[in-house]
């Protein structure tokens, strides 16, 4: 009988996966559902013994059975999209199914963890450091650091909480490892709580990720005797933005409003319950069983470049003609993301910008396409890598409303606690309306009689610009998190890069 | 019987650490809201102030005050749906939708490489144009 392998991703649900599997049933052939191999614009993708099919419908299961589709791609491992990548984190996608133990073992699972339970905790710290592991949540702080931080910390308890709150737009790499690969989370969760002496791990994820939610919660019970007596649990978000930032994330599991605690104290030393706690994204804490097998920490930092070392699961996302995910090792251009690998724009129009590090991320023009995906790269050029969804825009992108959305989301996504990003905000939605109506409105609190010192003549556009300019760096260095801090980032170089869609 | 289910879902939660916001989930979805008075009683249940559950409630986007029987159509409307075209096709859904179906935004489905995408209930949906997208609000 004939084996067909689909993903049950909840992208490839989105497309229909669910019922071309049904459909290759009821035609008699034996459906294994796995994880997804990241060629998003092919999915739903059919595996047959290696040949790829995609996207297929309901409708194309005869002629795929029968081997006369023309949705056939050939070899999916040789695939141009695929072969090229390299894959340490997504190692397992597309190839084993994710509530397996039995794929999980057999592709090297559990490795990791048993080599790590054998050393004492700074000897895995120091494993962790060697390889310039640095936070892939976007700060890209080293995580041997961290980890020796909460690991030297006397306390009678410390947690290790995994930041799985991935809610930038354009960022789907959490989501796929949690659902396509959950046990190599939880492998390298239980490898850092052995490290830093932790009794409890959380994982904090999002309420618009159900999917995730119940792979993550199944494959917790399966695996709870492996990583005994660590406990494990996956905790809901609740729709709030803002607590994607680590401190807010905290106050969340606690149950509190999800505001910003102001650093210090660090989390290392007063994370969660007021003990020392490890935060780390999920790529972060995806990449330790890798390391952590023999000789993995030498591997991963013979990778990338400067001080970005190993590899980067990057998303390619927006209007993209090949949109998906695709890790490589740092070092790679925007252009041979966009271009070569992206295929150019979904609507086939020339690119106008493309957006990185999700809705606090900059907006590159293609001028600026050749930097190299680099953590400090991107700091000098005003723009930053964040969780490295790439979100492509055509030309008919209005950069002044994008900028305006920004500010807009920023406001609605405030947590409140500071004021440059609470104000700052609303008022920066105020001030780029008033530029983009190019009407020059008195301020209506100057106009008073009693404001004597307020100008009596409205602002120019120049002036108003000006002042949004302005407004952006009181936001940027007065906000408590990222958030706030970050906003001006798509802002700015909206307006530095297409200043004519402010008019 | 409504208080019945409430205990229920604290005696559930009892002795795990920071239980506030698993019971609101668990009282969302069983009541379809998060009403004052369960509020009071989640409080006193917590041994915390009113005030603070208020305070919680209030904050996250997921928890309501009141029920809205209507079925919800989540439409995500972040930059890389956006970049696919997701505001042309609000007008399309409202219409469709009428007062009968709630369409709300969503930032982020996590779909952004085949938007615009939408949610109802747990199931997913991508790719979605003018008439998929009317299709589904009818359907909801």
């Amino acid at each position: 009988m004939m084996k067909v392998r689909i993903s049950d991703d909840s992208l490839a649900l989105a497309l229909g996966a669910d019922s071309v599997a049904d459909a290759f049933a009821a035609a008699g052939a034996v459906v294994e559902r796995t994880s997804s191999w990241g060629m998003h614009w092919l999915e739903p993708l059919v595996d047959v013994d290696g040949i790829g099919y995609g996207p297929a419908t309901v409708d194309d299961v005869s002629a795929i059975l029968d081997g006369t589709s023309a949705l056939c791609i050939g070899p999916i491992a040789e695939h141009p999209f695929i072969k090229p990548q390299q894959r340490l984190t997504f190692a397992r996608a597309g190839r084993t199914r994710p509530l397996s133990l039995e794929d999980y073992e057999a592709t090297g699972g559990w490795a990791g963890l048993r080599r790590a339970q054998a050393m004492s905790g700074d000897a895995v710290i120091a494993e962790v450091t060697q390889s310039g592991l640095r936070g892939r949540g976007g700060a890209g702080f080293p995580a041997g650091i961290k980890w020796k931080t909460v690991a030297n910390a006397p306390a009678p308890r410390k947690y290790v909480v995994c930041n799985a709150d991935e809610g930038d737009s354009g960022t789907f790499a959490d989501r796929m490892l949690m659902e396509g690969d959950p046990f190599q989370l939880i492998e390298g969760l239980a490898i850092c709580a052995h490290a830093v002496g932790a009794q409890t791990a959380y994982i904090y994820t999002r309420s618009e990720y159900p999917h995730a939610i119940a792979k993550l919660r199944a494959a917790i019970d399966l695996a709870a005797a492996i990583i005994a007596p660590l406990h494990m649990e996956v905790r809901e978000g609740a729709g709030a933005y803002v607590c994607g930032e680590e401190t807010s994330l905290l106050n969340s599991i606690e149950g509190k409003r999800g505001v910003v605690r102001a650093k210090p104290p660090l989390p290392a030393l007063e994370g969660l319950f007021g003990c020392p706690t490890v935060v780390n994204n999920v790529l972060t804490i995806a990449a330790i069983p890798h390391i952590l097998s023999e000789g993995g920490a030498a591997e991963y930092a013979a990778l990338g470049v400067d001080r970005s070392l190993g590899t980067k699961p990057i998303q390619l996302a927006g209007n993209i003609k090949h949109g998906g995910l695709y890790e490589t090792a740092f070092g790679i251009s925007l252009h041979d993301l966009v271009y070569a690998i992206g295929g150019g724009t979904a609507s086939g129009r020339p690119v106008k910008a493309v957006q990185v590090g999700g809705p606090l991320g900059a907006y590159i023009p293609p001028a600026q396409f050749d930097l190299p995906f680099d953590y400090e790269a991107y700091a000098r050029a005003d723009a930053l890598i964040g969780h490295g969804g790439v979100v492509v825009v055509d030309d008919s992108a209005d950069m002044g409303r994008l900028a305006r959305f920004a500010m807009e989301f920023c406001a609605v996504e405030s947590c409140g606690k500071c004021t440059p990003c609470r104000i700052g905000s609303t008022r920066g939605v105020e001030l780029i309306d008033r530029i983009r109506a190019g009407a020059k409105v008195l301020d209506p609190v100057g106009a008073l009689p009693q404001m004597h010192n307020a100008p009596k003549t409205a602002r120019t556009a120049d002036q108003d610009i000006a002042l949004l300019e302005e407004l952006c760096e009181t936001m940027k260095f007065g906000s408590l998190c990222a958030l706030g801090g970050f906003t001006p980032y798509p802002v700015l170089s909206a307006l530095r890069h297409w200043p004519e869609d402010f008019q | 019987m409504t208080n019945e289910r409430l205990q229920e879902i604290l005696a559930r939660h009892a002795g795990s650490e920071g239980p506030l916001l698993p019971i609101l989930h668990d009282v969302q979805r069983a009541f379809g809201c998060v009403s004052p008075d369960t509020q009071q009683a989640i409080a006193q249940a917590l041994n915390l102030s009113r005030a603070e559950v208020h305070g919680v409630v209030s904050f996250y986007h997921d928890f309501t005050e009141e029920t809205d029987p209507r079925p919800c159509v989540q439409l995500c409307r972040a930059e890389a749906c956006q970049a696919r075209g997701v505001e042309a096709l609000v007008e399309a859904a409202e219409a469709a939708a009428g007062n009968r179906v709630r369409i709300a935004p969503v930032y982020c489905l996590g779909l952004c490489s085949v938007g615009p995408a939408a949610r109802i209930g747990d199931a997913l949906h991508a790719r979605l144009d003018a008439a998929s997208l009317a299709r589904l609000v009818e359907a909801a």
